[in-house]
């Protein structure tokens, strides 16, 4: 379906040389490049294009420009396009959406007719009796709610974000922003223009500021030439500024990508919202803006056979109507709310056509032709100022009503910075106060509708953004006052309703007036419990009749009531562009192909991927069994690079440490560790690692893997009061770290090829040494954490991969076997050592969990020892204790509840079984009563099974601490 | 269509003013028995719970902007009760008991829809901690049980289970958890309350509190000031502000907390859905919205304008979490300001004035505890000071006993 196109220069945005074509609702529709969806339609005399949120009444376009929500309609992938803004042709298939049946028949319609038992509010009022009911109810209501349909299956487009910089943004390239731009780029400033369409002009491309029609065409070819020209100017088209945040912070979405801009200045020449009339059936598909009827005719060139009337608040509707004389439509009427235009000659003109004027007059209904779902005539009353409605003075038949009740500052970024609306009685109109610092306002959002005065704004806006970046020191033009283009009440209450006030959420006059006799007399509380302006347009053409309404039906001032904010967005944004590439980052260590190659199976340990255990994950016990093994009697070898590394050294490194951890550090040897505990300031531990001195001045500090980012953001902050002379650095990528466990690895290391002496009394338990193994240079520790003979080897990451070669090649007589981190949880549970973060929670402090051995009670401070003090003090709650359970008794698994009687008395935090020990062991919170070895605990496992283990002293394993002393 | 609604066929001669759910604007009177300061959902609660069950209706709740508009207005409307701690999941069940009947008695549908929570835990960790909720849950009753990967696939087909790196190892199926018309509940409280002579004044700013002895006195608003009996606290976000007005400090840090929603689409997710690891939650909300929302914001601030890179990332991992939401649209954003507690568990009961009591440290959790607060705010103020044992351990004096309710874990992004 097609229809004939207006000829040039008539529908600037098409292109008549190349056709383009979609379906709608299964009906092939023709349009030409440069249609959107929505104006192709309208070129085939399809106005009917969605159903409405509540009643299912039948919609078309009101606004054309993608400010309203009544064409939004389905692609195959998305719900929830505006029909405005889909280009004709790039989707090959869409439909309507929120409707049962067919678009033209839509069973839901049925709520219509029901509207009058739904008052505003009606789900407050029913649907709970009786109790839980509503969950009942709720399906049916959101089944009818909701408008699209989610295309489950689709997976994100790949879309990319850019930063941009700029002196000056100006939002909005209609006459306002192109002066702005023009001027702020002659005045030396680098300029980022940003426009919503596909062209520049904005106003100039289809509204007639003069009855010639000359003025608006002169002046866009020239600026748009200049503009383009210059080359201080960058320009953005089809790009929406969705919102302003602190310091000009500017999300700019253009297609698939999101641009960040960040202005120094920010000229706001975003325009204005035209304004419906309200009076019963104003939501008929044919009734649309004055602005949309001039965007149908200029940018599309699209015609209508049928007669229009134009509603006229204002004298720029008397233009539309010029305008669409000149395209050829009929113009069966002009109806003015007022006594007459202000500028007589266009009194003239309507008469020279032929076409009737009625003024005093407005549309006091609107009735559907036979179709049932299209404006067919439109019945005409006298009026007075106020809203009062007189006798019928003709029905006019028409297929297009046009209307314009005025102007409503797009007021939206604005208020994101914080600037109010304030209402001026005398111009019946919203204006923005209270700006932000460096945003300005230039043209029909800062109330100037005149053209040269807002020409002359644009440039006032320029100089004031170049004053601020000291680039001029001009001053202002003077420029026209602002004329009146609001009606003060162009709303017109039937008694059958059905004046639509907020086409989104299809809420009519009553309702409005409702909320505020039910009590919601506040304007946010009429705009929760009526949800005006909550729909997709988010108050675009309902905010200024609501709160003219409020305020009479409140006995308020208009500016009292006040309308509620907006919020970002502007216009409603995709969730896939916002989201962007959702950049993912993993870290791996320099091992990560050698354990892969292995056969590890990797899990998360915060951002880094670490091997659990290597082998085939369906054997995971026999294979953290094997490595336990090799560890025990033989050899192993564990990557712990992902282990935090933090190097201090300064004059005060011991100072530093003595007070950030709980233990001394002052009188620590060079060449021994230290177990090092870190609590808040509540007294809790919240991580540990061993401190190496290998000078005086210098340490190197483990933290766990994934606690090390804060240990290190802490250790600065503290030392930013402090002042110490230390030097922090976080070099845990620097180092990558093995630790080679087990009877045999002093044997594994000398094949390797050592400097340093490795013997026991050369290189003792709890020893660091700095040498080379295997050739490369290496720090060694002698740790204890799995409870065998073991060493911690770390060296620059670079040489991890030939390190890990070397001992592997020289361990292969000994049997060694890398095991993974589960291995590990294991090994050190046998022996007793807590997880930080496992077997510690918010609340544990030190001695709760068996670590008062590391708090040191003779220095003068450490960070939580107050409270490590107090809690100290105070009788415990809970004591960590190890218990042990026979093979097999049902597996307590972490988590599980600890019970005392019917109490809760703590939970199991580790848990495994042994093989080395051949029991079920693990570690548990329980009553300091039970804490004792020998008492009973009773466990809460799956399905409620309750089993008694017993409470045995630390550690499970080489109780006398041989092994790791060999 | 239920019968209620046929009386509303008479249009406009339905005399919706002798049926209103709120009186209109009255005179400061010069004394209150009690006087409440904040009209959200804890105020008016309270209100409702003290001129209901204890008869105490010389009442005025003192709200600086209008009703329910602060953390009532903005929260999520998150209603559930698996929390971690014996004292946090006895307080929190019997809220969601009381929200279970709060529809009929208000005879004011809030829309309570009890459509479940899912926390995906996506490490080793986060199943422990969601072990150990689900045993501490079902030792008090509570429906929260531990699922595998499968059962989450069914209960959310649409949902990805290896999202951004993190595959999801297990869930917390929290079968209470639920969602309300947030709105909704402030409005029935104070439509019951004012129905039984309490005064509700809204645009009335409290910017002092007089005392003398130990004891507040009376009230200094905007409005001009009130003598009063005893004063209840309940203003979320600005807890600490007033209580520095009334001369002691609050252990609270204020964060900003961001939410957003997308335009209405036709309902495919009934769960309210959370991801501990990506610290992100999605609903649907019964008119079609997809809720959005996540932790707070990184740093401190008494300031509700909404950011773009907490947008940006939490957007990304809703789109990690469900893949097909990027093609759709984001229709608003908007941010309250949250009042922290160390360990995440409120402030309720006495402080260090004699008739003056706290609702406060309301963070991220506060909405859903709205109707215990105000049956135990009430039953505190009722009996002159005598803390009610479901509050007692929630004391102000627990930071300096070192007794703390730690929810940390239970509470981050899901709220």
């Amino acid at each position: 379906m097609s229809g004939p196109r207006l000829d040039a220069p008539f529908g600037r945005l098409i292109d008549r040389s190349c056709p383009t074509q979609f379906e709608f609702e299964g009906q092939v529709i023709q349009g030409f490049e440069g249609d959107t969806v929505a104006s192709a339609l309208l070129a085939a005399d399809h106005w009917l294009i969605s159903r409405s949120f509540k009643y299912h009444r039948p919609r078309g376009p009101l606004s054309l420009a993608g400010h309203d929500a009544n064409t939004l309609i389905q692609t195959p992938e998305a719900p929830n396009r505006l029909a405005e803004e889909l280009a004709a042709g790039n989707h090959p298939r869409l439909r309507a959406q929120n409707y049962l049946g067919s678009l033209a028949s839509d069973r839901y319609a049925l709520l219509d007719r029901l509207g009058r038992f739904l008052p505003v509010g009606f789900y407050y009022r029913a649907f709970f009796k009786p109790r839980g009911i509503w969950q009942f109810w709720e399906r049916f209501i959101r089944a009818a709610a909701g408008l699209g349909v989610a295309n489950l299956e689709v997976q994100p487009r790949y879309t990319d974000k850019q930063y941009l910089f700029c002196d000056v943004a100006v939002i909005g390239a209609g006459p306002a922003g192109l002066n702005a731009a023009l001027t702020a780029a002659q005045g030396g400033a680098d300029v980022l223009l940003i426009d919503e369409h596909p062209y520049l002009g904005g106003a100039l491309t289809y509204h007639r500021f003069d009855v010639e029609g000359t003025q608006s065409q002169d002046m866009l070819n020239t600026l748009c030439d200049a503009v383009t020209q210059h080359k201080g100017i960058r320009i953005l088209s089809r790009a929406t500024c969705n919102a302003w945040f602190s310091d000009h912070y500017l999300p700019v979405f253009q297609g698939d990508r999101l641009f960040k801009v960040r202005a120094k200045q920010c000229v706001l020449a975003s325009g204005s919202s035209e304004q419906p009339v309200v009076f019963r059936n104003n939501d008929l598909p044919g009734i649309v803006l004055c602005s949309a009827l001039d965007r149908m005719l200029c940018h599309y060139g699209v015609t209508s056979r049928a007669p229009v009337v134009v509603l006229a608040g204002n004298d720029s509707a008397y233009l539309t109507a010029v305008n669409a004389l000149e395209a050829g439509l009929t113009v069966a009427a002009v109806v003015d709310l007022r006594s007459g235009p202000g500028d007589t000659d266009l009194v003239t003109v309507l008469a020279n056509a032929n076409i009737p004027l009625y003024t005093n007059a407005t549309v006091y209904e609107a009735k559907t032709d036979s179709s049932g779902v299209r404006l067919g005539k439109v019945h005409v009353h006298t009026c007075a100022a106020d809203g009062s409605v007189g006798a019928l003075q003709a029905v006019i038949p028409c297929g297009i009503l046009a209307m314009s009740a005025g102007f409503m500052p797009a007021y939206q970024l604005a208020c994101h910075g914080g600037a109010q609306l304030e209402y001026h009685d005398d111009r019946s109109a919203f204006a923005l106060t209270r700006l932000p610092e460096g945003m300005l306002l230039a043209g029909s959002v800062n109330s100037i509708h005149e053209l040269a005065a807002v020409c002359v704004d644009g440039r006032n806006a320029a100089r004031r953004a170049l004053r601020a970046l000291s680039l001029t020191t001009d001053e202002d033009e003077t420029r026209h006052c602002p004329q009146t283009v609001n009606h003060p009440w162009p709303i017109f209450k039937h008694p059958r309703g059905r004046e639509f006030v907020d086409f989104d959420e299809d809420l009519q006059i009553k309702d409005i007036i409702n909320s505020a006799r039910l009590g919601y007399r506040d304007i946010q509380l009429v705009k929760r419990y009526s949800t005006v302006g909550m729909g997709p347009s988010q108050g675009r053409h309902s905010a200024l009749t609501t709160a003219r309404l409020i305020a009479k039906a409140t006995g308020r001032t208009v500016s009292e009531t006040g309308v509620t904010t907006a919020r970002p967005p502007v216009k409603p944004e995709s969730l896939g562009v916002l989201a962007g590439r959702r950049f993912h980052p993993i870290r791996t260590t320099p091992l990560h192909d050698r354990h892969r190659a292995l056969g590890a199976h990797m899990i998360p340990a915060g951002s880094w991927r670490r091997p659990a255990y290597y082998g085939d994950p369906k054997d995971r016990a026999g294979c953290i069994e094997a490595e336990a093994q090799a560890v025990r009697t033989g050899v192993g070898i564990i990557d712990v690079s992902t282990l935090g590394g933090i190097e201090l050294r300064g004059a005060h490194a011991a100072e530093f440490l003595n007070r950030m951890y709980t233990y001394g550090f002052l009188k620590q040897p060079v060449g021994k560790t230290r177990y090092a505990v870190l609590t808040n300031e509540q007294g809790v531990v919240i991580d540990d690692g061993v401190a190496a001195r290998f000078a005086e001045t210098h340490f190197y500090v483990s933290a766990t893997t994934t606690g090390v980012d804060r240990v290190y953001r802490d250790m600065q902050r503290w030392n930013a009061q402090w002042r110490l002379d230390v030097d922090i650095a976080n070099v845990t990528a620097a180092f990558s770290a093995v630790n080679v466990a087990g009877p045999l690895c002093r044997d594994v290391l000398l094949a390797a090829g050592c400097d340093l002496d490795l013997s026991p009394e050369g290189f003792p338990y709890l020893a660091c040494q700095e040498g080379r193994l295997a050739g490369i240079p290496a720090r060694l520790m002698r740790v204890g954490f799995v409870g065998e003979l073991g060493f911690e080897i770390h060296v620059p990451s670079l040489m991890a991969a030939a390190l890990w070669d070397r001992l592997m090649s020289a361990g292969e007589g000994f049997g060694i076997r890398p095991f993974g981190v589960e291995t590990q949880r294991l090994l050190r549970l046998e022996k007793g050592h807590i997880i930080v973060g496992q077997d510690t929670d918010g609340m544990s402090h030190p001695g709760e969990v068996g670590l008062d051995w590391a708090v040191s009670h003779r220095k003068p401070f450490f960070v939580g020892q107050r409270s490590v003090k107090i809690l100290a003090a105070q009788p415990r709650c809970r004591q960590l204790v190890g218990f042990a359970l026979s093979p097999a008794a049902p597996m307590p698994k972490e988590g599980h509840l600890v019970l005392r009687g019917r109490d809760i008395a703590g939970h199991v935090t580790s848990c495994e079984y042994s093989p080395t020990l051949g029991q079920i062991i693990g570690l548990a919170y329980v009553h300091p009563d039970d804490s004792g070895p020998g008492s009973t605990i009773t466990v809460r496992t799956d399905r409620d099974v309750c089993v008694a283990a017993n409470v045995v002293a630390l550690p499970f394993y080489d109780p006398d601490n041989l092994r790791q002393g060999l | 269509m239920p019968l209620g609604l046929l009386k509303y066929g008479r249009g406009d001669k339905y005399p919706y003013e002798q049926h209103a759910d709120l009186p209109g604007p009255t005179q400061l009177r010069d004394h209150y028995d009690v006087v409440i300061i904040g009209g959200g959902g804890h105020g008016v609660a309270t209100a409702y719970y003290l001129a209901k069950y204890h008869g105490i209706t010389n009442v005025a709740v003192l709200e600086k902007a209008y009703l329910g508009g602060g953390n009532t207005a903005r929260n999520t409307a998150v209603i559930r009760s698996n929390y971690l701690t014996p004292e946090g999941v006895r307080f929190y069940s019997a809220s969601v008991k009381l929200y279970e009947n709060l529809s009929n008695e208000f005879d004011f549908n809030i829309m309570y829809s009890q459509r479940g929570q899912l926390t995906l835990a996506h490490t080793d960790a986060t199943v422990r901690a969601f072990r150990q909720r689900a045993e501490v849950n079902k030792h008090f009753r509570g429906r929260t049980e531990l699922i595998d990967r499968q059962a989450i696939a069914e209960l959310v087909p649409c949902l990805n289970l290896d999202p951004a790196e993190l595959p999801v190892l297990a869930g917390l199926w929290h079968r209470d958890g639920a969602t309300a018309r947030h709105d909704a509940v402030a409005w029935g409280y104070a439509r019951g309350a004012t129905q039984r002579g309490v005064e509700l004044h809204q645009l009335t700013e409290v910017t002092g509190i007089e005392q003398s002895q130990g004891r507040v006195t009376g009230v200094v608003t905007n409005r001009g000031r009130v003598n009063c009996g005893c004063v209840v606290q309940a203003v979320a976000g600005h807890s600490a502000l007033l209580a520095d007005k009334a001369g002691f400090a609050l252990p609270l840090v204020a964060y900003p907390l961001q939410a957003m929603v997308t335009l209405p689409v036709k309902p495919f997710l009934n769960p309210l859905v959370s991801s501990s690891a990506l610290h992100c939650y999605v609903q649907q909300t019964s008119r079609g919205e997809i809720v959005i929302g996540g932790g707070s914001d990184p740093y401190p601030l008494y300031q509700s304008r909404a950011s773009l890179p907490l947008k940006e990332s939490l957007i990304a991992s809703a789109v990690d979490l469900f893949p097909f939401l990027s093609e759709m649209r984001l229709l608003r954003q908007w941010a309250g300001i949250t009042d922290m507690t160390t360990d995440y568990s409120p402030i309720m009961g006495l402080s260090p004035l004699e008739n003056y009591y706290l609702d406060a440290g309301w963070g991220t959790w506060g909405f859903k505890a709205t109707p215990i607060c105000g049956q135990t705010m009430a039953q505190l103020v009722a009996s002159g000071g005598q803390v009610p044992d479901l509050i007692a351990p929630f004391a102000l004096e627990r930071f300096d006993r070192f007794q703390q309710v730690n929810e940390m874990g239970a509470t981050a992004a899901s709220h």
